[in-house]
């Protein structure tokens, strides 16, 4: 179900979406029925305090249209995930990180407040000064807490609207891994991609900052308005095949040199975005992704350890996308902790979960655990063992809802909701 | 530009009125329910806007539309523009079997937004001329089996909007009749998408240009213009047999 009026639309729908960017099965409904409703005609900002920067919008307002309102005025989101076609309720739902994790953490630490229809129909204000134990359910809660109205959410200023970024080629793993690591004290943005079908595991490091307004001078911003929202596609036509191709091409236009200089913060920030309509093409559906943290405490030979284990499987896509995370956000769910993260390109086949739970074994054993957001085959016994987290969300969600109105493919599967 | 604008709270408008905002225009915005055009107008405003009043106007109460552009008027003082882009829409064999859904439809597409235009074009005039944008549909082009109701009120508009341009913008009064293709927006979301459909995000640019310019009829996105010149061809045995 979609229209504008949010407040109407989730009345007596067990589940709220987004845009549909998440990769698993966390949008979808239970195999048993179940009305959705989107939130993507609802896009309004409610208000925009620009002595402060606080941001009030209906939960389906996109990044794009947030990025292309405020960006030039000087504003842009604290958190961005690789895509701006997500929305404000699904960043929060999903607890998003972006690549200066290290420095800001997730999405929710910026949010101020949220409004939520709850499973028991209630219209309910939470923030980290209002209840606090539903905030903190619902920042990473993959949308089972309430269905989100509104989101208050602080937004940075920027010196520039331009992105100044160096990157930088390493020939083996534990060295991209550790100048990552090294980066994040100056650098408020870093990410690496490793090479994993190399037997080196050689990697690439792009580190950005804000641009001060001197290094950018002379240019004219504009933000590609001409792109909008694809719509109805599902998270698993967006990337593959194309992804890694992009990868490939990625790397080996960068060749061995460092490169710096002033960017354009959408190939910065959502370099995938701009071949969306050629994924839409010729994406085939059957791709997902695989998404964990290797926590620090474990060390980086844990970390090294994993992407041996994904070099030696094979056949996968040649590169990672690697970041480095900060401390562990409020939320009761939220992915991030210290540590490293893996993104991985996955093809769906009839191996897929036996896959998926190899690298559960290795990541559970490591004391790490995985991305909801981006899972659609884990089994419960791994999401437990890897998320003990999962008995205080629970406690939290019986509150609210005790008789599981608000359920989803992804809780039925991995809380055992239909039992 | 300062607009009196109709219809920002959804779909079509609300990207419309967004292209505007983000260039600085101001609005006095018309609407049925003050409240919701109050959180049109802050979003408007953050987008780079100014809104000068919140107005009710509703397309199905004659007697609102005149206080109202009164009251637009009085607010912005000069009034460059007046767009309408408020409508209502149903499938066909719902109109076909629901008559005060029906009434309302053709009352909205084309009797009221009729009086809204006659009640408008004499106010820009004599403020010294300006632009009168109202959207019809390419669905008034020609009738066919699936959507002749909905269409015969947009026909009618579009037949008086052509009039309107004809008679007086000689004297200043531009009239822009904006032809739609499909649009995904609320209104359309249970129709089947058809081949070239598009967000409104992606047309607001070209219908704010053709406001801007005074085009008296632009098709959007462009490719409809093609699509319905074709329709318009095809013999009437083949328009009694296909189903679209
Ligand atoms: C190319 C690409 C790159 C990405 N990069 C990153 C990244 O760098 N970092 C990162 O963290 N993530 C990343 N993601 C994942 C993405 O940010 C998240 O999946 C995000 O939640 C998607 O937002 P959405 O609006 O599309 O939500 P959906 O996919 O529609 O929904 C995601 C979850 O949020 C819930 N939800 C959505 N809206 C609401 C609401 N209003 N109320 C209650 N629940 C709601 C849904 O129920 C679901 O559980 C990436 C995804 C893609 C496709
Ligand atoms: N979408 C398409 O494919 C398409 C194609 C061709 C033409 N069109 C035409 O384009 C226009 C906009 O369509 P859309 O898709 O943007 O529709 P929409 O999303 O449903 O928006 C309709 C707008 O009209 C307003 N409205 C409806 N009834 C009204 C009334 N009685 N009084 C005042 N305002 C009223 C609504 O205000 P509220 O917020 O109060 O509901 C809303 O702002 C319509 O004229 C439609 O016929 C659309």
């Amino acid at each position: 179900m979609v229209g504008e009026d949010l407040e109407r639309l989730t009345r007596g729908v067990s589940l709220t979406r987004g845009l549909g960017r998440s990769y698993g099965d966390s949008s979808l409904p239970p195999e048993r029925g179940g009305k959705i409703a989107s939130s993507r005609l609802a896009d309004r900002i409610l208000g925009f305090d620009p002595e402060t920067g606080v941001l009030r919008a209906e939960a389906g307002l996109s990044l794009l249209t947030l990025n292309s309102a405020l960006l030039e005025r000087g504003w842009f989101t604290p958190v961005t995930p690789g895509t701006q076609f997500v929305t404000l309720g699904g960043m929060v739902a999903s607890d998003v990180h972006g690549k200066n994790h290290h420095e800001a953490g997730t999405f929710g630490r910026h949010v101020t407040r949220v409004r939520l229809r709850t499973g028991g129909g209630a219209i309910v204000d939470a923030g980290p000064g209002t209840e606090r134990e539903l905030f903190d359910a619902t920042v990473g809660g993959m949308g089972l807490t309430g269905h989100i109205l509104e989101v208050e959410v602080r937004l940075s200023a920027v010196a520039s609207p331009w992105i100044w970024s160096e990157s930088e080629s390493a020939p083996d793993f534990e060295t991209l891994a550790e100048r990552l690591v090294d980066a994040g004290a100056t650098w408020p943005y870093t990410v690496a991609w490793a090479d994993l079908l190399h037997p080196s595991g050689r990697g690439l490091l792009v580190k950005g900052r804000w641009a001060q307004p001197d290094e950018a001078a002379g240019r004219t911003f504009g933000w590609p308005s001409a792109v909008s929202v694809p719509v109805d596609m599902p998270g698993w036509a967006i990337n593959p095949l194309s992804m890694r191709m992009f990868n490939a091409l990625y790397y080996r236009r960068h060749g061995r040199k460092t490169r710096a200089g002033v960017v354009h913060p959408q190939p910065f920030f959502y370099p995938l975005d701009v071949v969306h309509d050629w994924n839409r093409a010729y994406g085939s559906r059957g791709f997902t992704q695989y998404q964990c943290v290797i926590p620090k405490a474990a060390g980086v030979e844990a970390a090294a350890k994993f992407a041996r284990f994904v070099r030696e499987i094979g056949g996968l896509p040649c590169l990672v996308v690697v970041k480095d995370f900060g401390p562990e956000g409020s939320g009761l769910l939220s992915f991030p902790k210290p540590g490293l993260t893996f993104a991985i390109d996955l093809p769906v086949t009839g191996a897929t979960p036996s896959l998926v739970a190899r690298f559960n074994d290795v990541v559970a054993e490591a004391g790490g655990r995985i991305y909801l957001t981006k899972d659609a085959f884990s089994s419960r016994e791994h999401f437990r063992a890897m998320e003990p987290r999962w008995t205080a969300f629970d406690e939290v969600r019986r509150l609210w809802d005790p008789d599981r109105t608000i359920r989803s493919a992804q809780s039925v599967r991995l809380l055992g909701d239909d039992e | 530009m300062n607009v009196v604008f109709c219809g920002a709270t959804k779909g079509i408008g609300r990207a419309v009125a967004r292209h505007m905002a983000q260039r600085g225009d101001r609005f006095a915005l018309l609407g049925r329910d003050v409240d919701d055009l109050k959180r049109s107008g802050s979003d408007l405003e953050a987008m780079g806007g100014s809104v000068a009043s919140t107005i009710r106007c509703d397309l199905m109460d004659l007697a609102s539309i005149a206080p109202a552009l009164d009251e637009a008027w009085a607010a912005l003082e000069k009034v460059d523009a007046v767009v309408v882009t408020a409508g209502l829409f149903d499938l066909h064999e719902t109109l076909e079997s629901d008559s005060a859904l029906r009434d309302r439809v053709l009352t909205v597409d084309f009797t009221n937004t009729v009086h809204l235009c006659e009640l408008a074009g004499p106010r820009l005039l004599a403020g010294g001329g300006g632009t009168l944008a109202v959207v019809s549909s390419v669905a008034g082009d020609r009738p066919r089996k699936t959507i002749y109701l909905y269409g015969a009120a947009k026909a009618g508009l579009g037949h008086y909007l052509e009039g309107l341009d004809l008679k007086y913008r000689g004297n200043g009064l531009r009239v822009v009749n904006v032809k739609p293709g499909f649009i995904k927006t609320g209104m359309t979301a249970n129709a089947k998408v058809p081949p070239f459909a598009t967000t409104p995000e992606a047309i607001a640019p070209a219908v704010v240009r053709a406001i801007d310019r005074g085009t008296s009829v632009v098709y959007v996105p462009f490719v409809w213009r093609l699509v319905m010149l074709a329709v318009r061809s095809l013999p009437k045995f083949m328009m009694r047999k296909l189903n679209f």
